[in-house]
C-alpha cells in the first residue's frame, strides 16, 4: 500500500468554501455566544428552536448534504465538515449532527426513494428533528453491536429492547432505529425503522450528560409497531457508512473545538502578569502552545482528508474515517487538557467557560467508538487490504 | 518580458537535447555544454547560464531531460545554496569565478556555520578573522560541517569586529579549503557514522576579494544560505518523479556520475533510518507475525495516523503556496512533527523487534537497519532547529506570543559565552 492512502485530495479550500465558512462563522458568533451556551445547556430540549430556525432558512445548513430533489442544498462531505468545525468552534447546542448528518445520511443511504422523498423535505427544512437509534446499553461502537430484535408480525415488525446514547432523543420528532433480525450476526440481517416517539410501547428518558451541551437520551421500546425502511436485513452497509460519516462530522467539530481552544488560551496567557511579564513570555507555556497548534493541524488535515476520501466515494474512507476519529479525538482531549493546565486554577472554575469545550472534547472522545477502538478498526481494514494484495501479486505470473 | 508557452519549452528542450545529449561523453565537457545552454539552470538568471524561468516551466524542463535520461547540471551537497548566495550577494568576479565549476561539479563546496559553542545560537559565533594586509587571517573551529573532507570551497562565518552586537559583528567569506591552515577531522557520532567533519583553522587565509557582500553584514548573507537549506528541506519531503525511470543508463558518463553520486550521497546513508522508516513498519509487524498483538496493532495506528496527518499537512502547506496563498500555520510544523514521527517509528520497530532491538550489525533486525533507525532518531529533533528551536519559533512567529528577554544586545564582547570560546576571547 503506498502511504498515506492518495484520494484525489486537493488539500484546500474554494473561495465558496472560504464564504461559506465565514457565513457560518458569523451567524454563529451572533447566535452562539457561551451566554447562550450556557442557557441552552440548561434547558431540556438543549436547543433554541428561533435559532434552529434561521440555520434552517437563512443558511441551509439543516439540508447541507440532502438531495436537491428532496429539498436540500446537495452539499458535500467537506461543506458538512466546514459547518461541523465551526459549530464546535462556537460550541452550537443544536440537534445538527443527530438530524441533519445522522438522521439524513441514514434515511439517504437506507431507506426507499419514497420514503426518503416523505422524510427528507421535513428535515431538510428544519421542520422535523430525526435522530438515529443505534447504539445500546452496553456501550458498544459500531453495527455489530447492535441487538436489539425487530420480530416480523403479519405484514409489520415489532420492536423489544432498549437503545442508549441516543443523541436529541427526547427533543427527535421522529425516531430511526438500527435493529436485527433475530438469530443474524455482524452486517449481516440489520434494518432501519421508523417509530413516531409517541407510538404505543416507547418510553423515553433524558440521560444525565457529563457534556451538558449535548442531549442524549435512551429509550425503550416495548412491544412497538415500528415501520420498515428501506429493505429487510439489508440496511448493514448503509449504516456502517453513516456511521462513517457521522466520525467524519464529528472529527471536524472536534478540530473546530480544539482550534477555539487554543485561540482562547493564548489570548489568555498574553493577558495574564505573572513575576511582572505575560505569562505566554514563558517557554514553558510556548511549547506547550506550540505542540497545541501541531495537533490541531494534524487533526484537522486528517479530518478534512477523509471527507474528501468520503465525496470521492473512496474505498479508503472506512480506514479514514477511523483514522480521522482517533486523530481528532485525542487532539482535542490534549488540547482541553492542556487549556485547563494554561488557565491555571481560573481554568478549573466554573465561570470560566473552558470546561464546556473540555466536556465536548472529554464525550466526544468516546462517541461513537473512542480512539483505540477506531485505530483498532484502522488495523483490521489495513490488515485485509495488505494480505489481499500480497496473495494477488503471489498470484502472478513471475 | 513574458514567458514562453510550455510546449514551445518542451519542444525547445527535447530539441536540443536531441542534437548534444551524448551518454559517451565526459561528466565535465557535457555539463560545460550544459551551462552554456542554459538549459541546466533555466531558473537562474539569462546572465548567468540560466533563462529566468518560473517554477512550472523548470518542472516541463525537467520532464523532457527526464525523457531522455539525459544528466543535469551538478546539484549535490550545498553547492546550489553556495550558488544561490553568490547570485545574491556575490560580486561579478565571484559569479565568474565559482559558478560555472559549482555546475559542473569540478568545485565541491561545505558550510562553516555551526560551531561548538554556537548551535541554535548560530550568530553567537566566534571564529575570527583579522585583515592583515591583503588577506584576511582565520581562527577559531566549526562543527557538523558535512563532506568538509571532499571541498574545495567554504563558506564560512566568522566574527570580524568584537566590540559590535552579536549579529552586526560577523561577515561572510569564501575561503578555500585547501590550504595548510585548514585541518578536516571526521565527527564520530553515535550511530557509527562519521557524516560530518569538525573543521579547526589555525592561521588560514582568506583572499582579501573573497569576502562576500560587506564587512559585518555576514548574518544578511548567511540568512540567504539558511533560507534556501529551508527550501531545500522542504523540497526533499516532497518525494521524487518516476519519469524516464524505464531509461536504460548505459554510457561513459553514467559511470562517471555514479561514482560522483556515491560520494556525495555517503554522509546522507542513514538520513532515511532517521526518520524512522514508518514504511518498513507494517510489514515488518506483518512478516513477523507481531501484528497479531493487539499492542503493536495500537502503536503501529498511532504511527501512521501522525505520519499521514504530517503528509497531508505538509501538502496542505504547498497547495497553499501554490495557489499564492499566503503561508498559514501548518508550513512551520513539518519539522516539529517529523520529529513526533520519527519517535513514534523508533517505538513501534522496537516492539515489532522484542529482544532483538538489543542487537545489530548482521544480528539485528533487517541486516542492522532496526538498530540504524533506534540510534539515528535521536538527531532529528536536534539537527537543522532543535524541536525546541522550532516551538519558539511556532509561538512567536505563527501564534504571536511575545519573544525571549535577551541578554545578548550589547557588544559581543561582553555577552556571557561557552568556557572554552571565553577563554579564546581572553587571548585578544
Amino acid at each position: 500500500m503506498v502511504w498515506p492512502p492518495m484520494v484525489s485530495a486537493q488539500f484546500h479550500f474554494t473561495e465558496e468554501q472560504d464564504q461559506f465558512r465565514d457565513m457560518v462563522r458569523r451567524f454563529l458568533v451572533d447566535t452562539s455566544p457561551t451566554t447562550e451556551v450556557r442557557r441552552l445547556m440548561q434547558t431540556d430540549a438543549g436547543y433554541d428552536a428561533a435559532v434552529w430556525q434561521r440555520l434552517a432558512r437563512e443558511l441551509g445548513l439543516t439540508g447541507l448534504t440532502i438531495e436537491e430533489k428532496h429539498g436540500g442544498a446537495g452539499f458535500g462531505m467537506v461543506d458538512v465538515c466546514i459547518a461541523m468545525e465551526e459549530m464546535g468552534r462556537a460550541l452550537l447546542c443544536a440537534p445538527f449532527l443527530a438530524s441533519s448528518v445522522l438522521a439524513a445520511h441514514a434515511i439517504a443511504l437506507v431507506a426507499s426513494e419514497e420514503d426518503a422523498g416523505r422524510l427528507l423535505p421535513s428535515i431538510a427544512a428544519g421542520e422535523v428533528i430525526a435522530t438515529l437509534a443505534i447504539t445500546e446499553p452496553d456501550g458498544r461502537p459500531g453495527v455489530d453491536a447492535i441487538a436489539l430484535p425487530a420480530e416480523r408480525t403479519g405484514d409489520g415488525f415489532v420492536l423489544n429492547g432498549r437503545k442508549h446514547f441516543v443523541l436529541d432523543g427526547c427533543s427527535a420528532d421522529v425516531l430511526l432505529v438500527a435493529a436485527r433480525s433475530p438469530g443474524s450476526t455482524g452486517s449481516d440481517g440489520l434494518s432501519l425503522f421508523e417509530v413516531a416517539p409517541d407510538a404505543a410501547g416507547v418510553t423515553r428518558r433524558a440521560l444525565t450528560t457529563l457534556d451538558p451541551t449535548r442531549k442524549q437520551a435512551s429509550i425503550e421500546f416495548d412491544g412497538v409497531q415500528a415501520r420498515l425502511l428501506g429493505r429487510v436485513d439489508e440496511a448493514g452497509p448503509g449504516l456502517v457508512r453513516t456511521l462513517d460519516i457521522a466520525a467524519i462530522a464529528l472529527a471536524n467539530e472536534m478540530v473546530g473545538g480544539a482550534a477555539r481552544l487554543l485561540e482562547d488560551t493564548l489570548a489568555y496567557t498574553k493577558i495574564r502578569m505573572q513575576f511582572g511579564r505575560s505569562i505566554a513570555s514563558f517557554q514553558a507555556i510556548k511549547h506547550r502552545c506550540a505542540e497545541m497548534l501541531l495537533q490541531v493541524e494534524l487533526a484537522k488535515s486528517a479530518a478534512y482528508y477523509a471527507a474528501e476520501a468520503m465525496d470521492a466515494e473512496s474505498d479508503e474512507a472506512t480506514y479514514l474515517a477511523s483514522l480521522a476519529k482517533a486523530g481528532a479525538s485525542e487532539a482535542y482531549l490534549h488540547t482541553a487538557i492542556e487549556a485547563i493546565q494554561l488557565h491555571g486554577g481560573i481554568g478549573f472554575t466554573f465561570d470560566q467557560d473552558t470546561h464546556l469545550w473540555f466536556k465536548r472534547a472529554k464525550s466526544s472522545e468516546v462517541m461513537f467508538g473512542d480512539p483505540a477502538w477506531h485505530r483498532e478498526r484502522m488495523m483490521q481494514a489495513l490488515i485485509v487490504k495488505e494480505r489481499a494484495s500480497s496473495e494477488a501479486q503471489m498470484g502472478q505470473p513471475a | 518580458m513574458s514567458e514562453p508557452s510550455e510546449s514551445s519549452v518542451r519542444a525547445d528542450v527535447s530539441g536540443w537535447l536531441e542534437s548534444n545529449w551524448d551518454p559517451d561523453l565526459g561528466l565535465n565537457e557535457w555539463r560545460n555544454k550544459l551551462v552554456d545552454s542554459g538549459w541546466g539552470m533555466p531558473e537562474w538568471p539569462t546572465d548567468w547560464f540560466g533563462r529566468d524561468f518560473s517554477a512550472s516551466l523548470i518542472r516541463a524542463v525537467e520532464q523532457e531531460f527526464a525523457k531522455q535520461g539525459a544528466i543535469g547540471v551538478a546539484r549535490g551537497g550545498i553547492r546550489l545554496l553556495a550558488a544561490a548566495t553568490l547570485l545574491e550577494h556575490g560580486s561579478t568576479a565571484h559569479k565568474e569565478q565559482f559558478l560555472r565549476r559549482i555546475l559542473t561539479g569540478e568545485d565541491n563546496w561545505c558550510q562553516l556555520f555551526s560551531e561548538p559553542g554556537s548551535g541554535s545560537d548560530l550568530a553567537g559565533a566566534t571564529t575570527r578573522a583579522d585583515l592583515d594586509g591583503d588577506q584576511w587571517v582565520v581562527n577559531g573551529q566549526k562543527l557538523w560541517t558535512t563532506s568538509a573532507h571532499h571541498a574545495n570551497w567554504g563558506l564560512l562565518l566568522a566574527r570580524t569586529d568584537w566590540d559590535a552586537p552579536k549579529h552586526e559583528g560577523l561577515s561572510y567569506f569564501v575561503i578555500d579549503m585547501r590550504q595548510p591552515g585548514v585541518d578536516v577531522q571526521p565527527l564520530a557520532q553515535m550511530n557509527g557514522h562519521a557524516s560530518f567533519n569538525q573543521v579547526f583553522f589555525d592561521d588560514a587565509v582568506v583572499e582579501r576579494g573573497h569576502l562576500i557582500g560587506e564587512i559585518g553584514k555576514g548574518w544578511q548573507v548567511a540568512m540567504t544560505t539558511l533560507a534556501h537549506e529551508r527550501r531545500r528541506a522542504d523540497g526533499l519531503r516532497s518525494g521524487y518523479s518516476d519519469v524516464g525511470a524505464d531509461i536504460e543508463r548505459v554510457g561513459r558518463i553514467y559511470d562517471e556520475e555514479q561514482v560522483e553520486t556515491a560520494t556525495v550521497m555517503e554522509p546522507y546513508t542513514w538520513y532515511p533510518q532517521r526518520a524512522g522508516r514508518v514504511d518498513l513498519a507494517l510489514s515488518r509487524a506483518l512478516d513477523s507475525g507481531r501484528i497479531e498483538d493487539p499492542t503493536v496493532r495500537q502503536e503501529l495506528a498511532k504511527l501512521l495516523i501522525l505520519s499521514s496527518s504530517a503528509e497531508w499537512t505538509a501538502r496542505r502547506a504547498r497547495a497553499a503556496q501554490q495557489m499564492g496563498k499566503p503561508q498559514g500555520p501548518e508550513g512551520s510544523l513539518g519539522k516539529l512533527a517529523a520529529s513526533h514521527v520519527a519517535r513514534a517509528a523508533a517505538r513501534v520497530h522496537t516492539l515489532i523487534s522484542g529482544a532483538d532491538a538489543m542487537l545489530a550489525g548482521s544480528d539485528g533486525a533487517e541486516d542492522g537497519i532496526v538498530a540504524e533507525i533506534l540510534l539515528s532518531v535521536p538527531a532529528v529533533s536536534i539537527a537543522g532547529g532543535t524541536d525546541e528551536i522550532q516551538r519558539n519559533i511556532i509561538a512567536e512567529r505563527v501564534l504571536q506570543m511575545p519573544k525571549e528577554t535577551r541578554f545578548d544586545k550589547g557588544p559581543f564582547r561582553d555577552v556571557p559565552k561557552n568556557v572554552s570560546t571565553r577563554l579564546a576571547g581572553e587571548n585578544e
